[in-house]
């Protein structure tokens, strides 16, 4: 190296060292013109969308990170379409906001036969968008083609499971007729489809409501567009029958990452976030025009202990630790939980701790136990119980008894900073009642489950506003009929006396009366400690307040405004007052910021570079 | 001063000395080409033979590498919805998975060769199509990153080597190492906490404003392009600087230069004429290696920046695992770097005359 350097010192004459010097700077001058034409371009282009929309119009931007998997409601299941499918058709019925009952949506009204068997909607006289009228034949045609095409009962076949028939007999009535009663008539959570639009679609696997916008529906909002991964457009429905949206258009963002969806909504490019984790809604919560939502949870956070892995015929399979079969052990276990202290520290702050498996914001619904019924966090009664029952601490402070070990595998989603957390506190307190939990991060819990080869796991289900399915999963006809077959639930669980109730509760029509049930089915499952729930995390949002002046949540109050079930939030979002005029005015002066921001930065550059110029300069000289 | 042979004679002597004189000196000619030929031949075809080994190995691996991968598509579509067993079986049936993984892979076998990689398990859409919708954003956001970080990378490569041991050369390849080793959606996010949020001056992510139209929406692109080329560039430039640099310094030290300087050729064009040139094949391996990987994109930066591109798509369809539209990346992404490979293979003897068959 020296030496070629040497030798290139000396093959080179003093004014071809200026020349190339010249042609360096040129070079450099060059990147600068680059970069100054970055900016400009920047602000400029920067600009260009202020001017290019419509000076009154109110653009409500979500991000959303999810891409849509299909339009089709026969097809979608990810959150994102299922939600656009709220907004786009009208169901039979909705669910109020402030009590949670359900009330007339498509459906004026209903009507049950004496033996619970009949159901008659009366369908309310409205138009597509397109203008024709939306008919019982409609919904007659969803419903039938679920019934018939396994295609079009990809998404929501479980609601057609138990129809016997479906029958309009005239364009303002539709008929279901069941096999068994059910009460979740008024839960049926299923776009009802123009006919005259799908009839033709073809093969309902492949046809994804993509073809042709806008999108004929009878919504509160109208499918306008659908760049793909990029956004979706919707526009109000003018003829609404509850009312037309506020916003003039509603647009959703595709944003990935979480951190720059923050970021985006800082920035004003979005007004809404949704799914912040603690750190996050921590971070917004002092943030200008700001306002962080922190909504009830409608998921609960819980694991499950393998009591055995067992198919429907009995039939145990996998290695799960044969002591989680003893209720002492488990209860043990449970004793050792602090949920305070999981969602006060894993959680921030930001979650309600609760054992009752139906969260807390579905309070018909919701059982939580009392302090007598309550297994509640008591390393000292784990011990005596555990002594009691002749579990003895071996010379490394783990108990056992005839051989077996109270020594667990605890798999937790690696994905999943809290329930990480979680499980290392979890793995202190057990210590301290003689048992050991080795916590094991895991991608995927699936083929755990699938093998029965696990002794605990964390889970997390989301909770709809009717609980028939949430209490369906554990009942003994949800577990696989042969190793690695389908299964409904996550904690092989299996008591004929909660599946009685289970039938109970779907038979009773009386909401009040099925509230009970429900609540004795959630204490049965609460008392056998095979699935134990932690209690629910709120869901962590947070809006432009400059855009948006209010809007629904549901519940009302202490609700989430995404991902609802329903269109409340959304259609009824009203744009903030004057503020919001002034601030987009405000882009304009923004432009002004940035070039004279970035001329700065080039001024700063150019001469940075000439004193490293003189400096390099000179010490070239001083090697000469 | 007769004896002295003028410059312009050169060739010209060599061409007398390569002139066939009679017969069997142009049969020996002949013969010379058809062996040069023949070697060719043999050459390109054991290119293409390994090309094809190559690809097949892919496909068969591709089948297989994903089902080893822990997770079930049906399970992880329907986890946490209200589904029947009867649904879960449905789909099974639906995405074939329900029968032996024999009768799978002759499916997805036939279906390679007909250049049909199936439908997505998730977007029930052809692979294919997929893929052409999300090849444009990829293609323009690396692509443009590639050309970029080669030229600043052969160009500061150039002058850090011509000036070696310089203060710009020392700062240059200290920055671009630096750059080289910070992970990519660390500096993405930093760039749009400053740029986009902070400052103002960049979109924070995607690739479009919706609803912008006409000549604004090409402005539009460049402009949300900023960012994540810049970071894309920033992390990569450094292998183009460092690799130009230091075969740059390994040819200032020949001889060639020296004689090229003695016949009084000046310093810029010894540099341009003759140092370069040389310099530039190693460079060139590395910008073909790279192309090869245009379509695999950076799944991070896309990520980061929420770029509706391959490397996103891709990421999404393992968290499935979407089988059809994972493997049929994963074809699609390795076939384009065998090619890459092949095509490099098949020009570097042209470009270079030592390494000719």
């Amino acid at each position: 190296m020296v030496r070629s350097r040497d030798s290139h010192a000396r093959t080179t004459p003093e004014w071809r060292v200026g020349r190339r010097r010249r042609r360096a700077v040129a070079g450099v001058v060059s990147i600068l013109g680059l970069l100054a034409a970055l900016l400009v371009g920047g602000a400029s282009a920067q600009a260009a969308p202020a001017e290019g929309s419509a000076g009154e119009e109110k653009v409500l931007t979500i991000a959303v990170s999810q891409e849509v998997d299909s339009l089709s409601p026969f097809l979608a299941v990810r959150l994102i379409t299922t939600s656009l499918g709220r907004l786009m058709y009208d169901f039979l019925t909705n669910y109020d906001p402030k009590t949670g009952e359900s009330i007339p949506a498509l459906a004026e009204k209903w009507e049950t036969s004496e033996d619970g068997l009949t159901w008659t909607y009366t369908i309310r006289e409205t138009n597509w968008s397109d203008g024709q009228p939306v008919t019982a034949e409609d919904a007659r045609w969803t419903f039938d083609t679920m019934m018939k095409d396994e295609a079009a009962a990809t998404a929501n076949g479980n609601f057609v499971e138990n129809f016997e028939s479906v029958t309009a007999p005239d364009p303002r009535t539709l008929v279901i007729k069941l096999k068994a009663p059910q009460a979740t008539m008024l839960a049926l959570d299923v776009p009802i489809l123009p006919k005259h639009k799908w009839e033709n679609a073809g093969d309902f696997a492949k046809f994804n409501n993509d073809k042709e916008f806008p999108v004929v529906g009878n919504g509160p909002w109208i499918l306008s567009e659908h760049d793909v991964n990029n956004s979706i457009t919707l526009v109000p429905n003018k003829d609404f029958w509850r009312g037309a949206p506020k916003f003039d258009k509603l647009v959703f963002r595709y944003i990935t990452d979480p951190d720059a969806q923050v970021e985006a909504l800082k920035a004003g490019e979005v007004s809404f976030v949704s799914g912040l984790t603690p750190a996050q809604a921590r971070s917004l919560e002092g943030a200008d025009n700001i306002t962080v939502n922190k909504a009830k949870g409608k998921r609960f956070q819980a694991i499950t202990l393998n009591p055995g892995a067992k198919l429907q015929d009995g039939t145990e399979f996998g290695d799960g630790n044969k002591a989680l079969k003893d209720p002492v052990v488990r209860e043990a276990l449970v004793r050792t939980i602090d949920r305070e202290a999981i969602y006060k520290t894993a959680y921030g702050g930001f979650g309600e701790a609760n054992g009752g498996y139906i969260p807390s914001r579905y309070s018909d619904y919701h059982w939580e136990p009392s302090d007598a019924e309550a297994v509640g966090f008591d390393v000292a009664k784990a011990n005596e119980i555990l002594d009691a029952a002749g579990y003895a601490k071996g010379a490394d402070g783990i108990r056992a008894k005839d051989g077996l070990k109270l020594s667990f595998r605890f798999n937790v989603h690696a994905n999943n900073p809290q329930y990480i957390q979680a499980a290392e506190m979890m793995r202190e307190w057990a210590k301290e009642a003689g048992m050991e939990l080795k916590v094991l991060p895991v991608s995927e819990v699936g083929a755990l489950l699938d093998a029965g080869t696990y002794d605990i796991l964390t889970t997390g289900w989301s909770v709809n506003p009717d609980p028939d399915y949430i209490l369906g999963i554990n009942r003994c006809s949800g577990l696989p009929a042969k190793v690695g077959g389908p299964y409904l639930s996550d904690a092989y669980y299996c008591n004929p006396e909660y599946d009685k109730l289970y039938a109970a509760q779907l038979a009773e029509l009386d909401r009040a009366k099925r509230a009970e049930i429900v609540k004795q089915m959630q204490e049965i499952l609460y008392k056998d400690n095979i699935f134990v729930v932690w209690g629910y995390a709120d869901q962590l949002e947070a809006f432009r307040s400059d855009v948006i002046g209010s809007m629904t949540p549901q519940p009302d109050p202490g609700g989430n405004f995404n991902g609802q079930d329903g269109y409340w939030s959304w259609w009824s979002a009203t744009p903030a007052g004057e503020e919001s005029n002034e601030d987009s005015g405000g882009t304009t002066g923004n432009t002004g910021l940035v070039v004279g921001v970035g001329a700065a930065a080039l001024a700063a550059l150019g001469g940075a570079f000439l004193v490293a110029r003189r400096r390099g300069g000179a010490t070239a000289d001083d090697r000469e | 001063m007769a004896d002295i042979v003028p410059t312009s004679a050169v060739p010209h002597l060599e061409e007398v000395r390569d002139q066939p004189s009679g017969m069997p000196g142009a049969r020996l000619e002949r013969e010379r080409d058809r062996e040069a030929v023949r070697r060719t031949a043999a050459y390109v075809g054991q290119r293409l033979l390994g090309a094809a080994v190559s690809l097949l190995a892919v496909i068969f691996t591709s089948f297989f590498l994903f089902r080893i991968v822990p997770g079930d598509p049906v399970r992880v579509m329907t986890h946490g919805r209200p589904v029947t067993i009867e649904q879960k079986e449905a789909l099974a049936r639906e995405f074939g998975l329900d029968k032996p993984v024999f009768e799978q892979f002759a499916t997805y076998l036939l279906g390679v060769l007909r250049f049909d990689f199936g439908e997505s398990f998730q977007y029930h859409r052809p692979v294919l199509s997929m893929v052409g919708e999300r090849l444009g954003p990829t293609v323009l956001l690396v692509g443009a990153s590639l050309v970029v970080s080669a030229l600043l990378g052969f160009w500061l490569g150039l002058q850090g080597a011509w000036r070696h041991g310089s203060t710009s050369d020392r700062v240059h390849t200290g920055v671009a190492l630096t750059l080289w080793s910070v992970p990519s959606f660390w500096l993405g996010l930093i760039l749009i906490v400053i740029f986009g949020s902070g400052l103002g001056w960049f979109p924070t992510s995607g690739m479009k404003t919706p609803g912008v139209e006409g000549f604004e929406a090409v402005l539009d692109v460049a402009h949300h392009m900023v960012l994540p080329l810049v970071t894309l560039v920033a992390v990569v430039y450094a292998q183009y600087l460092m690799v130009m640099r230091s075969s740059l310094l390994d040819e200032m030290g020949s001889d060639y230069l020296v004689t090229a300087r003695a016949k009084g050729l000046r310093d810029s064009d010894v540099k341009r004429r003759h140092a370069v040139p040389n310099a530039l094949l190693p460079t060139m391996t590395l910008v073909f290696i790279n192309v090869g990987f245009v379509l695999f994109g950076a799944v991070l930066v896309e990520t980061v920046f929420s770029w509706p591109g391959l490397g996103k798509l891709f990421y999404e369809g393992l968290s499935v695992p979407d089988l059809p539209l994972v493997q049929g990346l994963f074809v699609i992404f390795s076939a384009t770097v065998i090619l890459m490979n092949l095509i490099s293979d098949l020009l570097y003897p042209i470009v270079d005359p030592r390494v000719r068959p």
